[in-house]
């Protein structure tokens, strides 16, 4: 915990920020101030925060490029959906039926992030790139095989490898309940996911992710990053932190999905493609590697964007990119930046020690 | 912090675009439609909007609902169940009382929980999983739901093509293929009429060839080949098995239409091909006609089903708000309830089907019309 005081400042700040901005919208939107439109993606937007965090844990932070990141959210969404709704028998509270789906989301999504962190760790720069993409596409496919249902007995898995077995394969008695039904995802998904929910989860990933960032593995992770070879040299275990920080990424990431599965009242698994976790990588790339400030503040108006651009009609994807290259532009142009150095003195030495 | 400072101008600018456009009006009905108008199933949303569009041109011209004129507001939702959920909440900010869509299946499933909840009357042009009707009483569909279809398919060939050997090839990550397929499966298991010899599967990512699965088939010896899915996909499956001079009957659903319009594909080789589908832009009767020739002149295109699909949800609103005896003040749920109240004793004739009518779940009663394509025309087989 012993860490340079701006930092700890910034962090707190970054937290205050996301209490402050939770209840001024908790406050609005209990007095009917915000449109439907901006409350109904309030959750989706905590997924996707959540999301941004944990991919900056592994982009920015481990710096390895990960392309496959909506693979764990895929995991945690469908193991949490299966957790919540096989056990609504069992617990009447959709609070705790929530919390428990997102657990089981987190631990399998690390079970994932173990499995596919082994092999591919070993794999440095497009690589590894390619390997996790290639990850986030079989954890699609795979999902499509599944069949799952749910009744007196307990839970029941198909593997459905071959295609040609249905739902009628599960056998279940009389009451049962199919959850997953392969390719077409899970359906009567009883969405219990609530915006408060959403936001602890946000406030933990901060707590897991900063505190780590700031702790001595943290130190070590970022070495890594830096430089491999010297950082091995002073003894570093390579693979350890590696997996450290990527399979805490993936758990994360489960959360995100069991959070994000359960708004809906269906889930399918191609929603979870390579576009996701492409627009999961922009809201880490916009809002700044290893700045968790940035990740928070893109994924949420990157979400709400192309909503709010919902006037320009046909336009409206068209609009979102050229807000999306001005933004980057503009982000990275030098003489802004010297500007805004002269400006607030302190944050060019902030800059300094962050990067 | 220059990041920061731009991005939170930017958020509070969406903040305030996001909270601009809230406007109520009481002198007409305002109808919301969901579709996806952009992305891989744009084809789809378009034309629904486009066959919206024409009803509620026409039903404006002629007086309105009850005398009250009618607005249409699209929204995109790209096929995704996020972006529909999002596209029917701005719908609702709008002010929507009836609500023409969404035209997929997934996003019709995620916002049918909403327009439950909420209590807005929904019909869905062409989203035909059971799914998005189960349990909602104010949930209707004017397509035939999947089950539908493949248990029609399957007696179509048990009592006209019997002693068949039929092969089945199916896009097992698609809802629509996969739960047509799975009910032809379990139906033609129940008849000895005619055997499924084989079954082949694709996915998006392999929807470009389809040797390994012709091959499969013509080893089984089938004669039949079913193809639940929608039209480009079954072209490239036409056009390989010429290649290959493996003539089998190709038989498909309500997807295969299209099939003939289709941009580059030689409408010589679907010649033969049987396909159950309840509306034919070619149909020799006056209604079809005229909308077909009024779609053409507008949008340069043979409408395919989609679009008469979506003409039939608005004329069926149309139709139920009448006999509900609805008034443009009424709120939203208002209407709902008194719908849902009469939605079963409402009877449309329409592009797809002549005096269709509903059950108390929401599924249109019609019948699936079968079709050959015979000189690059559809004709009654």
């Amino acid at each position: 915990m012993k860490t340079n005081n701006p930092s700890r400042m910034k962090d707190f700040a970054t937290f205050a920020g996301v209490i402050i901005a939770f209840l001024i919208v908790y406050i609005m939107r209990s007095r009917g101030m915000l449109t439907r439109s901006l409350s109904g993606q309030l959750v989706p937007i905590c997924a996707y925060v959540v999301m941004a965090i944990s991919l900056n844990l592994t982009v920015g932070v481990l710096g390895e490029l990960s392309l496959g990141h909506a693979g764990f959210m895929s995991v945690g969404a469908f193991s949490g959906v299966v957790a919540a709704m096989s056990l609504a028998s069992v617990i009447p509270s959709p609070v705790l039926r929530l919390v428990i789906a997102m657990v089981v989301g987190a631990i399998f999504a690390a079970i994932t992030g173990v499995i596919v962190g082994v092999p591919v760790l070993r794999l440095q720069g497009d690589y590894l790139a390619i390997v996790t993409l290639a990850f986030g596409e079989i954890i699609k496919d795979l999902i499509n095989c599944l069949i799952v249902g749910v009744d007196e007995r307990g839970l029941h898995i198909l593997f459905n490898a071959t295609g040609s077995r249905s739902v009628a394969d599960l056998h279940l008695i009389e009451g049962g309940k199919v959850i997953i039904k392969g390719a077409q995802g899970a359906t009567g998904v009883k969405a219990i996911a609530t915006f408060p929910a959403g936001v602890v989860l946000i406030l933990l990933a901060l707590v897991i992710v900063l505190n780590l960032m700031h702790s001595r593995s943290g130190r070590a992770i970022m070495a890594l990053r830096d430089n491999r070879i010297a950082a091995e040299s002073v003894g570093i275990n390579v693979t350890k932190y590696k997996m450290m920080a990527f399979v805490t990424s993936a758990a994360l990431a489960g959360a995100a999905g069991a959070l994000y599965g359960l708004n809906f009242s269906t889930i399918v698994s191609s929603k979870f493609n390579f576009n996701t976790s492409i627009t999961v990588l922009v809201f880490v790339v916009l809002g700044g590697l290893g700045n968790m400030t940035g990740s928070i503040i893109a994924a949420a108006v990157l979400t709400i964007l192309p909503e709010a651009l919902r006037g320009f009609d046909k336009y409206r994807m068209l609009a979102y990119a050229i807000v999306l290259i001005v933004v980057m532009l503009g982000t990275n142009n030098a003489q802004v930046k010297a500007l805004l150095a002269k400006l607030i003195p302190h944050r060019k030495k902030g800059a300094e020690e962050g990067a | 912090m220059n990041m920061k400072k731009s991005l939170s101008l930017l958020l509070a600018l969406t903040l305030v675009l996001s909270l601009g456009s809230v406007a109520f009006a009481d002198d007409t009905v305002k109808i919301g439609a969901i579709g996806p108008t952009t992305g891989g199933a744009a084809i789809y949303g378009q034309a629904v909007m486009n066959g919206a569009q024409i009803a509620v041109d026409e039903i404006n011209a002629a007086g309105g609902f009850n005398g009250v004129q009618v607005e249409l507001n699209c929204q995109d939702d790209q096929h995704d169940a996020e972006a529909s959920v999002n596209a029917y909440n701005n719908l609702m900010d709008w002010g929507m009382q009836l609500l023409c869509g969404p035209v997929t299946t997934t996003p019709a499933i995620a916002v049918s929980d909403y327009v439950f909840n909420d209590r807005v009357f929904a019909m869905t042009p062409s989203a035909s999983s059971p799914d998005v009707t189960a349990g909602k009483d104010n949930m209707f569909q004017l397509c035939f739901t999947d089950p539908n279809q493949g248990t029609g398919s399957a007696e179509y060939m048990a009592e006209n093509m019997a002693g068949s050997k039929v092969y089945v090839i199916y896009k097992n990550d698609d809802a629509y293929s996969q739960g047509i397929r799975d009910t032809f499966v379990a139906a033609a298991a129940e008849t000895d009429a005619f055997e499924v010899v084989g079954e082949g599967t694709f996915t998006e990512d392999t929807s470009t060839d389809f040797s390994v699965q012709l091959n499969a088939a013509k080893a089984a010896g089938a004669d039949v080949i079913f193809l639940p899915m929608y039209y480009t996909p079954a072209s490239v499956i036409l056009t390989q098995a010429k290649a290959m001079d493996y003539a089998p009957t190709f038989f498909g659903v309500d997807g295969m239409d299209g099939i003939l319009t289709m941009e580059g594909f030689d409408t010589s080789l679907a010649e033969g091909v049987m396909l159950l589908t309840p509306f034919v832009a070619d149909a020799e009767d006056e209604l079809t006609q005229n909308f077909v020739a009024e779609y053409q002149k507008r949008f340069n295109e043979v409408p395919n089903q989609f679009a008469a699909d979506a003409y039939d949800v608005i004329y069926a609103l149309k139709a139920m708000y009448e006999a509900a005896g609805c008034t443009a003040d009424m709120s939203y749920a208002d209407i709902c309830e008194a719908i849902v109240a009469v939605a079963t004793e409402v009877s449309v004739d329409g592009l797809t089907g002549e005096s269709m009518t509903w059950s108390a779940n929401g599924e249109v009663s019609k019948s699936p019309r079968a079709m050959v394509i015979k000189d690059g025309a559809y004709t009654a087989a």
